[in-house]
């Protein structure tokens, strides 16, 4: 469908943002994904952060690797420049990026193979470095656009369609975001707006590194018996009035719950994936016990969710305090902050005489 | 060695073992000569190792200014018994072997047609200096004391050079001066001082400095008004980083704040390296790397990306000796096609090969405005010879009327004007597309890609709006044949010419005046940047035979020749050195004798020009065309 121009049709009582703007203003190029692809739904998401928080279009920047995650920051914010790196070296592009000039909102996205295989180390850094950005991981557990491999976040014992199981641990990138010392780090749902529009609302006006990993179920290569993310497998373990508005490639799945109670999602996941509200027992500015928590609930199958752990002291100081860069944006530093001139040159040659 | 006067005019070689001290006691020596007014020439051949490898330097004093390896040694200091026979065999007949006569090497001393000078330096520094690692630092410092003596160097200049080191530290100038002076105070005692090969002040070396390749491109960077600096360490090109990151703290820190005007960031990868260049360039910042060969092979996918999506960036090659890990700290010319090849598809690299330090200086400014001008990644491909090695060079200058060029950005302004910005539109037949950045103007995003794209940004498989692209990328790379340094030619309307790159110039150079000599003139073409400009064809075209002197086994220069001119394949003469050692100017000579045995006395294309004759190197392009002041339609 992309030989379609998105139509941009803007009906006068559509509501507006504190710019004036509607949330057509916040839209992109029509997206070419599987109809059905929780991807789909984040773009929406994103569309409607922004939106709430009224962002100059042109102020994001829209960073990207390889893959069909990759593809979807072509599909929000049509105002915003994007950069859609090589396969997995997103992190490096936002590095350069943010480098050269910290006044602009840096959103990433990205998939569980972009990030977790070939781009771990990248990824790693990035946190290393506290890059200020939003990075989204959209994680399917597959690899999509080359028809269905395992991803290094599928889970054990999964089957992928064309029939091998997975034997080996999947890489979760929520701990190892807590290991490595982001300051930020949250999962959430494809199929939760009203969980993950605050997380991604958040997550973009936190300083530092924000990574909200989202399960983001593939409708066209998890839809096979055998596997935890089928489609199949889903409907079998799904009250069907939950499923009833879902027809699987032609609209995203939407599930809301209560705080605090963790339930089955769904379509996309079988009895062993469960999304649990974070309670109000749970102290996610701690973060050893989040990292815990989160172990926890793996072991018995399940997922925890929402903001699972922030720095609430601020002190862990992101990329440009750490290199004690100046508030002006270095990429508008004139010549003669920066070169030392005729008088400067003699003066340093001096000692090469 | 010729009994001819060899005064300002030898070669001395130091074999000592790396984490000694050599280090300091070579650059003494070579300054102080560079005071005297003496041309010199220092060159490292070190080990890839902290310490205990044998290690070698070479001081090469020219009286007519040669800065390249003359291909012999006259004056041997051998200090390291592990290589002491092949250094000993490496001497020039009649040459001179100054050792460690505090143990006697009867042995290896066999050579009748040498003279050999003991100087007892370990015993003397044992009985001067207590602690084991002072008495082997003081060695080395020593053996400087016994070549003043030997050479006739000023004491009061050595004295003068380590003030200048030690200023600060009154009891380590008192304890090095007592070295010197002990080495110095035996030889003159022990042996007939100054030896026919001597330093004779002369006024040869004002307004030169003594610079290594690395600094002059990190001070390039600075000037050039870099503020992104991202990098993996590697050999050799790890000097140029740290350069650059001396320079930041000490021109670009504010004094109150301690804020700092750049950023210098060690990535984890030569990918990522690459990457936040690119991400910086993207975002308008001057954003730089320096690498090595490995490094390259690993940036190549990003290099791909930066040419088909039209990003700036400026990458330094300081090339070492492949293939794979090769020898990291010995020099070659092995990336000539990697580089300029660099990444899958249709991919070619704007290359600047300068061929000293004051190249480099220029040349990064250049990179920087080329890549912009461009918009596309420009190497500079240096050496480990140029980039660690000592070169006595012009001074530098600095025009404070430079102004960056920023190439096609459009203002807010411009792009307030336009109905719809379209990234990648040949506005101005140039195949040069205009370019914004992110945060000036909600009019002027576009979206950066790899994948196929049509010329005004978006997505395509189309066949026809692909090849657009494509084409239009051809005539980019037609402008930048107009834009680049162009070659220098020395001398023209001879038979044979010969054509060299980088770090072989000045060994060419000299074999020129050596083979002229003998009656062999032959027109030189120096390539500084590829593409190549249409005076490199022209060059290739004129000529009945072609010599090309590069520094790697695969004559990668010739390659690229044959690739990118249509000159024929049969004329054109390899002559390839790559030992991993500087190429010397007898090399040279000695390969183009063997090639062309009738060449000399033949009188082969002589216009009577003689040896000493100072013949300009001229530009062999007429003049580029001024940039483009257009404005988006």
């Amino acid at each position: 469908m992309t030989y379609i121009a998105k139509p941009k049709v803007t009906h006068p009582s559509l509501p507006h943002n504190a710019l004036g703007l509607t949330r057509r203003a916040y839209e992109g190029a029509l997206s070419t994904l599987c109809a059905g692809c929780g991807h789909d739904s984040i773009t929406a998401a994103i569309v409607e952060a922004c939106w709430r928080l009224s962002l100059e279009p042109q102020n994001l920047v829209k960073l990207s690797g390889i893959g069909c995650s990759s593809k979807t920051t072509a599909y929000f914010v049509s105002g915003a420049h994007g950069f859609n790196a090589v396969h997995g070296r997103m992190p490096s592009i936002a590095t350069g990026a943010n480098a050269a000039n910290r006044r602009l909102s840096y959103i990433g996205v990205s998939g569980d193979g972009d990030t977790l295989s070939i781009g771990l180390g990248q990824f790693c850094h990035a946190i290393r470095r506290n890059l200020d950005m939003l990075y989204i991981i959209e994680n399917n557990g597959v690899y999509g656009l080359t028809k269905g491999q395992f991803s290094a976040s599928a889970d054990i014992g999964s089957r992928a369609k064309k029939g091998e199981t997975n034997r080996q641990p999947p890489i979760d990138p929520v701990l190892l975001a807590l290991d490595l010392g982001a300051p930020f780090v949250a999962r959430s749902f494809s199929g939760d707006k009203r969980q993950l529009v605050p997380l991604i609302e958040a997550g973009l006006q936190h300083r530092g590194f924000a990574l909200i990993d989202v399960l983001s179920p593939c409708v066209t290569f998890n839809d096979h018996e055998g596997s935890t993310k089928s489609y199949a497998y889903t409907r079998e373990h799904y009250e069907p009035a939950v499923l009833a508005d879902f027809v699987p490639r032609e609209q995203p799945i939407s599930v809301d719950y209560p705080a605090g109670e963790a339930r089955e999602i769904a379509l996309h996941d079988g009895s062993r994936i469960l999304l649990r509200k974070i309670g109000a027992d749970y102290d996610p500015t701690n973060r050893a016990a989040a990292s815990a928590a989160v172990r926890a609930r793996e072991a018995s199958g399940e997922y925890l969710t929402g903001l699972i752990y922030v720095d609430a002291t601020g002190r862990h100081p992101e990329f440009h305090q750490v290199n004690a860069t100046p508030e002006e944006p270095l990429n508008s530093l004139p010549m003669e902050q920066l070169s030392p001139g005729s008088l400067g040159l003699r003066k340093i040659l001096a000692r090469y005489r | 060695m010729t009994s001819a006067n060899r005064v300002n005019d030898f070669t001395i070689k130091i074999a000592t073992v790396n984490g000694t001290g050599s280090a300091s006691a070579n650059t003494l020596l070579m300054k102080s000569i560079f005071r005297s007014g003496v041309p010199v020439m220092g060159k490292n051949f070190f080990p890839s190792n902290i310490q205990g490898l044998p290690t070698w330097y070479e001081i090469r004093v020219s009286r007519d200014g040669h800065v390249a390896r003359s291909g012999t040694v006259e004056l041997m200091v051998a200090l390291n018994p592990e290589t002491y026979a092949r250094d000993v065999r490496e001497l020039a007949p009649g040459g001179y072997l100054l050792y460690d006569s505090t143990w006697p090497r009867p042995v290896l001393l066999s050579r009748a047609d040498i003279t050999a000078i003991g100087v007892p330096l370990a015993k003397l520094c044992n009985e001067n200096f207590t602690g084991v690692r002072t008495r082997i630092l003081m060695k080395n410092i020593c053996y400087a004391g016994a070549l003043a003596a030997l050479l006739n160097l000023e004491v009061d200049r050595i004295r003068e050079l380590l003030g200048e080191t030690y200023g600060r530290k009154p009891q380590l100038l008192e304890s090095n001066m007592r070295a010197i002076t002990l080495g110095y105070e035996y030889t003159r005692a022990h042996f007939p001082c100054p030896l026919p090969l001597s330093v004779e002040p002369m006024d040869r070396t004002a307004g030169n400095i003594i610079i290594d390749g690395n600094t002059a491109a990190a001070l390039g960077c600075v000037f050039a008004g870099a503020t992104v600096a991202a990098w993996y360490p590697i050999t050799p090109s790890t000097s140029l980083m740290d350069a650059f990151k001396s320079f930041c703290e000490r021109l670009r820190v504010d004094p109150d704040t301690g804020v700092k005007r750049y950023a210098f960031i060690q990535a984890e990868d030569e990918l990522a390296a690459i990457g936040m260049v690119l991400g910086a360039a993207w975002n308008g910042a001057r954003a730089f790397t320096a690498t090595s060969g490995p490094g390259i092979s690993l940036m190549n996918e990003f290099l791909g990306l930066a040419y088909y999506a039209e990003v700036p960036a400026v990458v330094f090659d300081i090339q070492r000796v492949g293939p794979s890990t090769g020898m990291p700290t010995r020099t070659q010319q092995g990336d000539l096609l990697s580089c300029a090849y660099a990444s899958h598809g249709d991919t070619r690299h704007v290359c600047l090969y300068p061929a000293d330090p004051g190249e480099c200086f220029q040349m990064a400014r250049e990179a920087f405005d080329l890549a912009e001008r461009l918009q596309t990644p420009v190497l500079v491909v240096s050496d480990l010879d140029i980039g660690m090695n000592d070169w006595m060079v012009r001074e530098f200058h600095w025009d404070d009327a430079y102004r960056p060029d920023r190439g096609k950005m459009m203002t807010p302004e411009q792009i307030e004007s336009l109905q719809k910005f379209h990234r990648y539109l040949d506005v101005d037949g140039d195949g040069i597309p205009w370019r914004t950045l992110p945060g000036v103007h909600p009019k002027s995003a576009y979206f950066t890609r790899g994948s196929g794209h049509n010329q005004f940004g978006g997505y395509t498989e189309d066949a026809a709006e692909y090849q657009q692209v494509l084409d239009r990328l051809m005539t980019k790379w037609q402008t930048a044949k107009q834009r680049v340094p162009c070659a220098l030619l020395d001398g023209e309307g001879g038979e044979i010419g010969i054509v060299s790159i980088g770090s072989g110039d000045s060994a060419v150079r000299e074999a020129l005046v050596v083979l002229r000599a003998q009656g062999v003139t032959i027109d030189y073409l120096r390539v500084r940047a590829f593409p190549f400009g249409e005076e490199v064809q022209r060059f290739l075209a004129e000529h009945r035979l072609v010599f090309v002197a590069e520094q790697n086994r695969d004559a990668q220069l010739r390659s690229l020749l044959t690739l990118e001119t249509p000159v024929e394949k049969a004329k054109l003469r390899s002559l390839l050195h790559y030992s991993g050692l500087p190429v010397s100017s007898r090399f040279i000579v000695e390969g183009v004798l063997a090639e062309v045995p009738g060449l000399a006395g033949a009188g082969c294309g002589s216009r009577g020009r003689s040896a000493a004759e100072e013949v300009a190197v001229t530009c062999a392009r007429d003049a580029p065309p001024p940039g483009k002041a257009t404005t988006p339609a």
